[in-house]
């Protein structure tokens, strides 16, 4: 007897429609990725010289580079680490370790996630409302604050995961031979968690790195250079977004330049951030 | 110690507290001039300092719309494709270059839409779609108009590239934990690929797929200056998706430091609280949704 062959046909058409778009879907995404590379390449490399390392940001029409911008990226992205990490390390640590199944911890880890899921740019506004406001001008400080706060909640969430998956013997074999809780966080647990820790701040540096909208109205920009953390200060992304909106070829050429070595820090990062992880899962 | 992490502990509570506290302290004067006017009326005019944010918000919920539409069956493809096609070897680097995706900062995207996708679609598939959807007639007015190249339609279109990592990685982390058992037992009984993904992977790892794609939507929701770059950034709301607009976010971000007078900065905070308030309902949403999934997969 035959196989009701109209439906078997149906079946492994509907099979092959899906499967291709499976295909198609998987392709697309990986030329999607290849296509913003290639495009940030073939556009920012040919800019890439030693002037825009040395140089400040050019008015239109003349040649320049993007020290300041640079300058003022990695100091607004060293102060919101600086601030972020350690708070976020101990908040942490209190919900793993002190306060594991309180009604604190629960309540702070909603909380955080709403931080994490938070547009970045109500973070901006909040700065500015609490900072920018009160201090009468924008500032560096504002812009680190700002960045600070996208930090926490990514090192909240890491800190707590991964001391959650230190096991408990550990602990209890540091207690036994008599080391007092402060000791056995510190001795064992940090040890036992360093990578994913570790992880955890590069990733946080990697999403504050290209972070725009926060500084927006935080940091500002500045033309010039300037090393006074309580003025206003130039950044490669608010740097990029004004550039290539702007009319001029050559200060749009400057923004693929900085958009490139923003991604290539990034991805750096994150690349890292990867090695680091898996290296921990196959010891 | 214990002392100093708990008050690490408060501390993350208090800064969110704060910060919902400082948006409506600065949503005030805009919801006390306009009422609840300011949620229904389309009007944004600086000069005469009448403010409504029906644009926006309309903006936000229809781009995040469309990166849903495409942004989830592409997401879902991926991952078919990586859990149940893709050779063993070639696994891993594809997970990688999908994920590297979510690395590209969001103003990299902008740039990139705006230079290189904008004007693709503007030549090619802008005058295809207005061209194929003429004769429909629900689906003409929605492609409409001239070819702008920036507007509605591309910012979905960068929304959407840009949630697919974030699906994606998500997805293909629950199949997996899908047990090949029951992936088996359905091929056994000549399921096809496809049956054996609809049948029996989605129904296992139908929460998960759903935390995925909230992941998405919530970040879609908040995007800023990708969308900044390609909106167009017209306070209208236009009957064609082609035309441009504008997003809360991009709003905010357009506006902000060009904002004088109280009530046009105040009216741009309140932006910023709508925002906060969307975001807040979708997490919260998705949240109670996958406590109740759980909970009668649990009974």
């Amino acid at each position: 007897m035959a196989l009701n062959s109209a439906m078997y046909r149906r079946r492994r058409f509907g099979n092959v429609v899906v499967m291709a778009f499976a295909w198609v879907a998987a392709a697309s995404g990986l030329m999607i990725l290849a296509l913003i590379l290639g495009t940030l390449l073939f556009r920012g490399f040919s800019g890439l010289s030693l002037a825009v390392f040395t140089e400040m940001t050019p008015p239109p029409g003349s040649a320049g580079g993007l020290l300041n911008a640079i300058y003022g990226s990695v100091m607004m992205t060293l102060l919101g680490t600086a601030i972020g990490t350690p708070i976020g390390m101990l908040a942490g640590t209190y919900m793993a370790e002190y306060g594991r199944g309180s009604w604190l911890a629960s309540i702070v880890r909603f909380i955080n996630d709403v931080l994490l899921s938070a547009p970045s740019i109500v973070i901006g506004l909040f700065v500015y409302e609490i900072m920018v406001v009160h201090m009468g001008h924008f500032s560096a400080w504002a812009g680190g604050v700002a960045l600070s706060l996208l930090v926490l909640p990514v090192v909240v969430r890491t800190t707590e995961d991964m001391l959650l998956l230190v096991p408990n013997g550990l602990r209890e074999a540091a207690s036994a031979l008599g080391s007092p809780r402060w000791l056995t966080i510190v001795q064992v647990a940090y040890r036992a968690a360093r990578a994913g820790m570790i992880t955890g701040v590069l990733l946080a540096i990697a999403r504050i790195t290209g972070e725009t909208a926060p500084l927006l109205f935080t940091a500002l920009n500045n033309q010039f250079m300037s090393s006074n953390m309580n003025a206003p200060m130039a950044n490669l992304p608010v740097v990029i977004f004004q550039f290539a909106l702007s009319p001029y070829a050559d200060w749009q050429k400057l923004a693929w330049t900085g958009a490139l070595i923003i991604t290539l820090a990034v991805l750096a990062l994150n690349v890292g951030a990867r090695s680091l992880s898996q290296s921990r899962t196959n010891d | 110690m214990r002392i100093a992490t708990r008050t690490a502990a408060i501390t993350v509570l208090l800064l969110l507290g704060g910060v919902i506290v400082a948006l409506i302290q600065g949503s005030i004067p805009a919801f006390r001039e306009f009422g609840w006017g300011f949620l229904t009326a389309e009007k944004w005019n600086p000069a005469t300092e009448k403010f409504g944010a029906l644009a926006p918000i309309y903006g936000t919920l229809v781009t995040s719309f469309i990166a849903m539409l495409i942004g989830i069956p592409v997401s879902l493809g991926i991952a078919i494709f990586i859990t149940e096609l893709c050779p063993r070897s070639l696994k891993r680097p594809i997970s990688t270059a999908i994920e590297l995706l979510a690395g590209i900062p969001s103003i990299i995207y902008g740039i990139w839409g705006l230079f290189v996708l904008a004007p693709f679609l503007q030549a090619y598939v802008q005058p295809f779609l207005i061209s194929l959807f003429a004769p429909v007639p629900v689906l003409s007015s929605l492609f409409s108009g001239p070819p702008y190249g920036i507007g509605i339609f591309t910012a979905g279109i960068i929304l959407s590239i840009m949630v697919l990592p974030y699906i994606t990685s998500v997805t293909r982390d629950v199949f997996e934990t899908v047990p090949p058992v029951l992936k088996e037992s359905a091929y056994g009984l000549g399921c096809t690929t496809w049956e054996v993904v609809r049948q029996v992977v989605l129904p296992y790892t139908q929460t998960g797929v759903i935390g995925g794609v909230m992941l998405g939507l919530g970040r879609a929701l908040g995007e800023t200056m990708a969308v900044t770059f390609v909106i167009g950034n017209a306070h209208k709301i236009a009957a064609s998706l082609l035309a441009p607009g504008t997003t809360i976010s991009a709003a905010i971000a357009n506006e902000f430091t060009e904002a004088d007078g109280d009530l046009y900065t105040s009216s741009l905070i309140a932006l910023g609280l709508l925002l906060f308030v969307i975001t807040f309902i979708v997490l919260a949403g998705a949240r109670l949704l996958l406590l109740r999934l759980q909970k009668r997969a649990g009974t």
